[in-house]
């Protein structure tokens, strides 16, 4: 597989390739070095030095902070260990009365409260609305994703995870 | 003395050598194959793919043949069909096994079934059908039994030895979705059987036929059997052509290659796809721990309204998702934590499971490799027994299966999404699906007497979810069959006489919304006409709760609710040549409630357990949309000014939920919008959050409360006890999550 050159993922990371082109990278084999480039595009555009190791989601990021590996958003907010949930970090609302429901859905087309209620999880430096969880209420709080990051550099990258 | 080391290579070969010898009993074949497995970790104990690496082309040659038989096989079969289920939507599938029923290959279409026959065949070895009844050429076996290998009742799978020399050189199996399958209510989905003796017919893994003929007898049973004989018969026959097809294929090809290439082909071939399937998670997965909860709901309109002739309840079944990938490529998949299995239609069998789990491992990361059992070999899971998700209870009942593995594997979805992403593969990233509920069932009779069922399986086009990349996909997605059709409505009204359309269209301001919004709801009206009379039910997961959620930020599609009008003018209106309604749009506006007149009701619950219809009364149905990516107020505005223009949202929503503000150039007739006042927009919606969003440990501390004081309705308070109880582990997280006490239980 020829490696894409860096344009193309930035363009791609962006949305900004056209169907035609999006349609040939899902179609063809995986370029073996996209997570390196995707990393090095990503670092470049980040308003903080940390190393990113990994971006965990939209937003946000594993990164290396000190002897720390932390969770960190792009507008720099820290939610702390990234072993931890970055949720019990973030701002909440939860949309648990029909009122609510209907800032963002017609009447009759949104959860019962009774059912379940719309958590909003919302990054505490800029705002920026992270997740969206729809639960019966009293359900925990989901940890989406808790990676492996020694396994993943050491055994798949096979580079030391600084 | 030390004995001496036989080489790799030649240990290989004298394994695969000694379960094609004759001696050995179909079943021994299976433990043996197992034990191989078991001992090496590779599928037959096959290490090295030696006719691959000796001659690839050939070996693609051979496969390429063996998949052409297949899809034609499928594309022959569905034309002696006369249901619009299988003739048009293509609701059936052949595939391709070993003689110990693992799967080589398969057709398109309804893919989910390759491994529940799989599971089908190895009962009958199991269960030594090679002593009685016998295996032999010419042999049919039929199988609908969920608890053996199939999602539900209205799954019917035919398998057809295939002998070389008489030798059993594998099987030829194909199935099809049936409109009815005889249950205790019209309807290949039926919402209420609490056992499976209300299931309706049930063929327990048969043998059907001798010397390439279906019995009489049994021909005779299932016309008696079902509701809808002629289709069944045809479908059949449908079933029956397409494995003969293969078979004649099959030995033409060992012809010309010899058995023993074919045999050991068949077996490298599924090796092969373990392997490929192990690569695909180290190449595009990042290891460690993946969770995506759902809880599928089931409120029926009936127990609202404290009219249910036998005793129901509502439902609200945990379906909880963890995936754990290692580093090795080992994909590890478990509900643990999901309910108990219940006396209601909503269980899955194992058996469905697996084949949920296949299908969409095929579609998501392995579609590029032989999509075989190398596959589901290269899997592992865990389904708790007594679960939902895999009953203990022998009289269990699977016939509506489907909204709880469903609601189940939307987790699988987002968990196998978020390793995409974070390994950058951005472009395979979907939300979810839009579940593939909802289907108008029933059957009634015309005026003259003639019986017609109500199956459509338009809900083979809803929506798949928003990517990291891109929108959605409107009306084009069913998770057990990539090729997704509504079918036309001409075509449905040919099989469901007395229920015709008043339209069917997308319904506005309920995708999912996101930075790359989900897929559009879409919806029919129908009305009762020319009907003597006429049983209908509809079944959505959806209704008091979204099913599943948005992936990073992206938000769920809208919710289904259900609206009837019973003794509608329509027929005065429509005499009149006054305008009719062809959908409800906004159902606080109702566009049914607007042209007609007569007994309108709605309700937000998204079950019933049927009811009867006259002449001239409306049903109105939602079909799923799907959920959103990303934060919605990031949105690219361009993106919204099409949403406008494609009247898939309404200015109104657009800037409520995206902070969009637009208006409508009538005199060029196109949608403007005003930058500065949406970038003002946007930030007033941010400003908002910031007034009202609380710090997490508030959070925490008012939910604890509600557990606490168990202050819940009973489908949850029986959903969270049911977990408990299942499982030690969801009870020990959830009391630890909360900090209460040991004896704590709901």
């Amino acid at each position: 597989m020829t490696p894409y050159d860096k344009k193309t993922i930035a363009d791609l990371i962006d949305g900004k390739l056209e169907w035609s082109a999006l349609k040939r990278i899902i179609s063809d084999h995986k370029d073996a070095d996209r997570f390196e480039k995707v990393l090095a595009i990503l670092q470049e555009r980040v308003p903080w030095k940390e190393q990113i190791l990994l971006p965990l989601a939209e937003h946000l990021y594993v990164v290396q902070k000190g002897r720390e590996r932390i969770v960190k958003a792009e507008c720099g907010y820290e939610f702390g260990d990234y072993r931890q949930n970055w949720k019990h970090k973030s701002k909440v609302f939860v949309r648990n009365t029909p009122e609510l429901l209907q800032e963002m859905y017609r009447n009759w087309e949104h959860s019962d409260p009774q059912w379940q209620e719309m958590r909003e999880f919302y990054c505490p430096g800029c705002y920026t609305l992270l997740d969206v969880e729809v639960l019966p209420p009293g359900y925990p709080v989901t940890f989406d994703f808790l990676p492996d990051l020694e396994g993943f550099y050491k055994e798949i990258l096979k580079k030391p995870l600084r | 003395m030390q004995k001496a080391r036989i080489p790799k290579k030649v240990r290989e070969k004298k394994q695969l050598a000694a379960v094609d010898k004759p001696k050995m009993t179909l079943r021994e074949k299976v433990n043996y194959s197992e034990d191989l497995f078991k001992k090496s970790g590779h599928y037959h104990g096959i290490h090295r793919l030696e006719l691959r690496d000796k001659d690839p082309l050939r070996f693609e040659r051979v496969f390429g043949k063996l998949r052409g038989a297949l899809v034609g096989a499928r594309e022959a079969a569905l034309h002696i069909s006369a249901s619009p289920i299988v003739r048009n939507i293509g609701e059936l599938c052949f595939a391709l096994y070993t003689p110990e029923g693992d799967s080589i290959t398969l057709s398109t279409g309804i893919i989910v079934h390759v491994h529940t026959i799989s599971e089908f065949i190895k009962y009958m070895i199991r269960n030594n059908y090679e002593d009685d009844p016998g295996i032999k050429h010419g042999d049919i076996f039929c199988n609908n039994d969920a608890a053996i290998g199939g999602v539900h009742t209205s799954d019917i799978s035919t398998a057809v030895p295939i002998f070389y020399k008489e030798q059993l050189v594998g099987w030829a199996s194909g199935v099809t979705h049936e409109p009815d399958c005889g249950s205790s209510m019209p309807g290949h989905s039926p919402t209420q059987p609490q056992s499976r003796f209300e299931d309706g017919y049930i063929i327990v893994a048969d043998k059907i036929g001798e010397n390439d003929k279906i019995f009489k007898t049994y021909r005779l049973r299932s016309s008696k059997s079902t509701r809808t004989p002629m289709y069944w018969d045809l479908d059949e026959k449908a079933r029956l052509a397409g494995c003969h097809k293969i078979r004649e294929a099959v030995i033409k090809i060992i012809e010309e290659e010899g058995s023993e290439y074919y045999l050991r082909f068949i077996r490298e071939i599924i090796e092969e796809g373990r392997q490929i399937a192990l690569a695909r998670v180290k190449e595009r997965l990042v290891p460690g721990r993946y969770r995506a909860p759902s809880a599928m709901p089931i409120a029926f309109v009936e127990v609202a309204e404290g009219r249910t002739e036998r005793p129901r309840q509502d439902i609200l079944a945990n379906a909880p998702v963890e995936v754990i990938v290692r580093p090795d490529g080992e994909l590890f998949f478990s509900t643990d934590g999901a309910s108990r299995s219940q006396p209601f239609p909503f269980n899955c069998s194992e058996t469905a499971m697996q084949g949920g789990l296949w299908v969409l491992l095929s579609q998501l990361l392995f579609y590029d490799g032989r999509v075989n059992d190398g596959s589901y070999l290269a899997v592992k899971s865990y389904f708790p027994p007594g679960s939902v998700f895999n009953p203990t209870d022998p009289f269990a009942s699977y016939s509506c299966a489907w909204p709880s593995l469903l609601a189940c594997f939307t987790g699988l979805v987002r968990c196998l999404s978020r390793g995409f992403y974070s390994r950058g593969y951005r472009e395979e990233v979907v939300s979810s699906y839009g579940e593939t509920t909802d289907s108008t069932q029933g059957g009634g009779y015309l005026e003259d007497g003639t019986y017609f069922p109500l199956a459509t399986f338009d809900i083979s086009a809803v929506g798949m979810g928003a990517g990291a990349l891109r929108d959605g996909l409107d009306y084009g997605y069913a998770m057990w069959n990539p090729e997704s059709d509504m079918g036309d409505i001409e075509v449905w009204e040919s099989l469901e006489l007395g229920f015709p359309w008043l339209g069917r269209r997308v319904k506005k301001d309920t995708a999912g919304f996101g930075k790359y919004r989900g897929a559009t709801d879409w919806e029919n009206l129908r009305v009762a006409h020319g009907v003597k009379s006429l049983f209908a039910y509809m079944v959505r997961g959806g209704g008091v709760s979204f099913v599943c959620t948005g992936l990073m930020g992206g938000y769920p599609n809208a919710t289904s609710y259900r609206s009837a009008m019973a003794r509608s003018n329509l027929a005065e209106v429509t005499q009149a040549k006054r305008p009719y309604p062809t959908g409800e749009g906004d159902p606080n506006d109702s566009e049914v409630k607007r042209f007609l007149q007569g007994d309108y009701t709605i309700h937000k619950r998204g079950a019933t357990l049927g009811g009867n219809l006259s002449n001239g009364d409306i049903l109105h149905g939602n079909m799923n949309g799907s959920c959103g990516f990303g934060d919605p107020l990031s949105r690219d505005i361009e993106l919204v000014k099409k949403d406008l223009e494609d009247e898939i949202y309404t200015a109104g929503l657009v800037k409520r939920v995206y902070g969009v503000v637009a208006s409508y150039d009538s005199k060029n007739q196109k949608w403007v919008i005003d930058e500065g006042a949406t970038r003002k927009e946007r930030q007033k919606i941010r400003d908002l959050r910031k007034s009202r969003a609380i710090d997490f440990k508030e959070f925490l501390e008012s939910e604890r409360q509600i557990v606490f004081e168990k202050n819940l309705i009973e489908p949850i308070k029986n959903m969270y006890r049911e977990s408990m109880e299942l499982s030690p582990k969801w009870a020990e997280e959830f009391k630890e999550y909360y900090g209460l006490p040991e004896d704590f239980q709901f």
